[in-house]
């Protein structure tokens, strides 16, 4: 489990400059920012609940649910948008079923936009799990997507063995 | 000698007063004890000297996204495989976008070489020939750095390098970007050596007022004049911030810098602080820049390590403090009083101003916020004077400036240019042109904030109050070139989306002046056929009529730069590229075939061959069609996503 504790260490108590530091521990650990620990923030720091609450809102790093887990980004910036990203998102949201900002249901596959993930000389660009995927085509998408599943499938075997033998 | 780290100890052990360390480094001749070793520790740095092959393997985040890592590992696998003795070094990347992921390799006592373009499927055959053979693999020669040749061109000959002139790149994709002896050794540190020993802060303010520079974050501030303003303050604490919030579209220099030479910006944060007072700094970076934010961190601990940061640094009696702080992906924090209250742990909104905050910035203290761009320009400055500064550029924009050049354009990448150029050198000469024989339309300069410029102005000079009289602007340096398949309503749709959805909602214009813009320009491209009042006719025209006039109430009550530019890239559109918008507006057609709800989607019968891809991609169930036999699609229920037109192998589908 993790050491909710240590994240609170590092930072000096009751100093708000702390707080955007502490919400970006949390949502390394948990992926997301749970209420628990939104709380146990309030406290370390000394501020209203619904001041943390206001700075977690206001910032596109921050979010309040799970993710699936593999997390798609889609560039929408000015480069990826001429050459057509938006299709490539479009695509995306009819592979997964879903649209931008959502979870599959099985929690697989979290689809999100950035502003601009900064490889405008590789556009359109998709990011997946921290792999880059420069030049996409639609036809490539759905290759992207059974790369993952299979992956997956792959890990949730190894576990399966691992846990068998 | 293993370190500059070892040199300085051994220097204190004998005596010699800490001061000297840097100007000991790189002149070898004013320790004659130890003058060869220091020579020659030198040369190796420089990698002038060296007994094996070096492979050098440009690594940043444009260089990662097209596989550079994965490179470096099958290298590295291969020197395994085949037993070879090489020194494998990891550098930054040249920013040369298009040529990524780039390899150079070098010979002892022979020039370095870039290959460029290397695939993770030729690396045996490559290795063999460069290496083993020690023969140039001519299928992916891009460069020397050394002399041209009959069949090797030196790069700043190649079509890329020519016209540029690098002054903040120029140790990016030549060093290793985390190695502080290397930025030693290629010079580092001296301006900081000066300034510390030779400079009071007045001089080195006075230094930077003449040199012209001025802000390169967008606004275009004389950053000496920032200086003396903060400088002027009697408070004892003051703050130096670096701004290194990027956050526009389609821009990536700072991150280049970051990511390419760190110990730069810290350098001109060092003399910076030293020239207003401030003991403590922040870099303000980007959580989305975890390759940057790591490599500012370990040159920071360097920094720490070398006494160059921390209290009495180089026994001056000069102390500063360096913390990175993490943004946490909001664009409008890149406005400096926004970016206060971020740092402070508050929700990023702007103040208003005055007070500036260089009289009350970063806790109610005078802080000085400067660009990473601007920051990276100091020491160079400092080191080779005003006055050589001041003679590059044009009469109020001096120095050079570095675009991100990206978009329909064949040299994607950054490129860093004299003020003065036009655009269309930055196009044409340096970018080379179009790709794929297509027509130039539009260049985009400085992101949301800057403005859309087609052909008839492109011969505009390159520096601050030009691009402001064309409707554009300096900005942060996004360049994006758009060719005749870019509609520029839909450009100015996107960039209205997203100032709209970036907009901190603290004043009225902005928050709501920019949804209503973004309806407006949504309702142009909305098909209309299915609508049954006319009313929502009526609606169209009205706010096509009060478009240009919300612009302007927006661009003059907002509080912040950025609600007060958010209008440019539709006004600057409206003016440039009025008949594309009538067009949308009276004819319902969009001449780039983009504005999807303006399309006809039709399936050519004589091209269709029946293969049912495209029904199984629509999802809208819109088209019909037995298996061999030519499909036809559903106006109704088509909804115009364009999924068929792409996924047809015969492009047998016609849109009009």
């Amino acid at each position: 489990m993790i050491n909710s504790d240590k994240i609170f260490t590092k930072y000096t108590k009751n100093d708000r400059s702390n707080l955007i530091g502490i919400l970006q521990d949390i949502q390394e650990e948990y992926n997301y920012l749970p209420e628990t620990m939104l709380k146990k923030t309030a406290e370390h720091l000394g501020l209203a609940m619904s001041t943390i609450y206001g700075v977690a809102t206001f910032y596109n790093q921050f979010r309040l649910k799970p993710l699936g887990k593999n997390i798609i980004r889609v560039c929408r910036g000015t480069a990826c948008h001429v050459k057509n990203s938006a299709n490539i998102l479009y695509a995306l949201e009819n592979e997964l079923k879903i649209s931008a900002g959502e979870t599959t249901r099985d929690k697989m596959f979290t689809l999100e936009t950035v502003a601009c993930i900064g490889a405008c000389s590789i556009a359109p660009v998709i990011n997946v799990n921290d792999e880059y995927f420069g030049g996409v085509s639609i036809k490539e998408i759905p290759k992207i997507i059974s790369k993952f599943k299979k992956e997956e499938k792959e890990t949730d075997k190894k576990e399966l063995h691992e846990k068998l033998s | 000698m293993k370190s500059f780290l070892e040199l300085k100890n051994k220097l204190i052990e004998d005596g010699i007063p800490e001061e000297e360390f840097i100007a000991r480094c790189t002149e070898p001749e004013i320790t004659p004890s130890l003058e060869e070793t220091i020579a020659n520790y030198n040369q190796m740095l420089r990698c002038e000297i060296h007994d094996l092959p070096i492979i050098f393997v440009g690594i940043d985040t444009s260089g990662l996204a097209s596989g550079a890592d994965i490179i470096f590992k099958l290298i590295e696998e291969e020197i395994q495989k085949k037993d070879l003795k090489v020194i494998l070094k990891k550098n930054g990347g040249l920013g040369f976008g298009a040529i990524e992921p780039v390899v150079e390799i070098k010979h002892p006592g022979e020039d370095r070489i870039i290959y460029r373009n290397i695939h993770r499927k030729e690396i045996s055959d490559f290795i063999e020939k460069t290496i083993i053979q020690k023969e140039i693999y001519t299928k992916k020669l891009f460069a020397t750095h050394g002399n041209s040749t009959s069949k090797i061109q030196n790069i700043n000959e190649t079509q890329f390098f020519k016209n540029q002139k690098r002054i903040v790149l120029r140790n990016c994709g030549i060093i290793n970007p985390v190695s502080i002896d290397e930025y030693i050794s290629s010079g580092g540190f001296r301006s900081l050596d000066k300034v510390l020993r030779r400079m009071s802060p007045t001089n080195v303010i006075d230094e930077v007022v003449k040199s012209g520079l001025r802000g390169r974050g967008g606004g275009g501030f004389l950053t000496g004049k920032k200086w003396e303003l903060a400088n002027a303050q009697s408070e004892s604490e003051k703050f130096i911030i670096c701004n290194a919030d990027e956050g526009d579209p389609g821009a990536f220099m700072d991150r280049s810098i970051l990511e390419g030479d760190p110990f730069q910006l810290i350098e001109g944060m060092l003399i910076a602080a030293y020239a207003i007072g401030a003991n403590y700094g922040y870099i303000y970076c980007r959580a989305e820049y975890p390759l940057a934010i790591q490599r500012l961190e370990i040159s920071i601990k360097l920094c720490k390590g070398y006494g160059l940061l921390g209290d009495n640094i180089l026994n001056s009696g000069f102390g500063f403090n360096l913390k990175i702080k993490k943004g946490a992906g909001a664009f409008v924090c890149g406005e400096e009083t926004a970016l206060i209250n971020s740092i402070e742990g508050k929700r990023g909104m702007p103040r208003p101003r005055p007070p500036f905050p260089t009289t009350a910035g970063l806790w109610g203290k005078p802080t000085v916020i400067n660009n990473v761009e601007t920051l990276a320009n100091i020491a160079t400055i400092i080191q080779r004077g005003s006055h050589w500064f001041s003679s590059i550029g044009t009469e109020n924009s001096k120095g050079t400036k570095v675009f991100a050049l990206s978009g329909k354009i064949t040299n994607s990448g950054l490129v860093e240019v004299p003020m003065g150029v036009t655009l269309r050198d930055i196009v044409f000469s340096v970018g080379g042109g179009i790709p794929d024989d297509k027509k130039f339309k539009a260049v985009q300069i400085g992101g949301p904030s800057g403005g859309c410029l087609p052909e008839s102005v492109i011969d505009t000079q390159v520096d601050y109050e030009s691009l402001k009289s064309i409707g554009a602007m300096m900005g942060s340096g996004g360049f994006v070139v758009m060719d005749e398949d870019t509609c520029m309503v839909d450009v100015a749709k996107f960039f209205i989306s997203f100032i709209q959805s970036e907009s901190c909602g603290k004043c009225v214009p902005c928050r709501e002046g920019t949804k209503r813009m973004l309806e407006i320009i949504e309702r142009i491209g909305q098909d209309y056929r299915n609508i049954k009042e006319p009313i929502e006719e009526l609606y169209r025209f009205k706010g096509i009529i009060h478009l240009k006039r919300l612009s302007e109430v927006i661009k003059d009550t907002s509080l912040c730069g950025l609600g007060q530019s958010a209008p440019n890239p539709v006004l600057s559109s409206l003016h440039y590229f009025k008949e594309e918008w009538e067009e949308h507006i009276y004819e319902r057609n969009c001449p780039a075939h983009v504005c999807k709800e303006l399309l006809t989607f039709t399936i050519d019968s004589n091209v269709c061959s029946g293969c049912g891809l495209c029904i199984r991609k629509c999802s809208a169930g819109a088209i019909l069609g037995e298996k061999k036999q030519p499909h036809y699609i559903l106006e109704g229920k088509c909804i115009k996503c364009g999924m068929c037109v792409d996924s047809c192998r015969f492009d047998a589908i016609i849109v009009n």
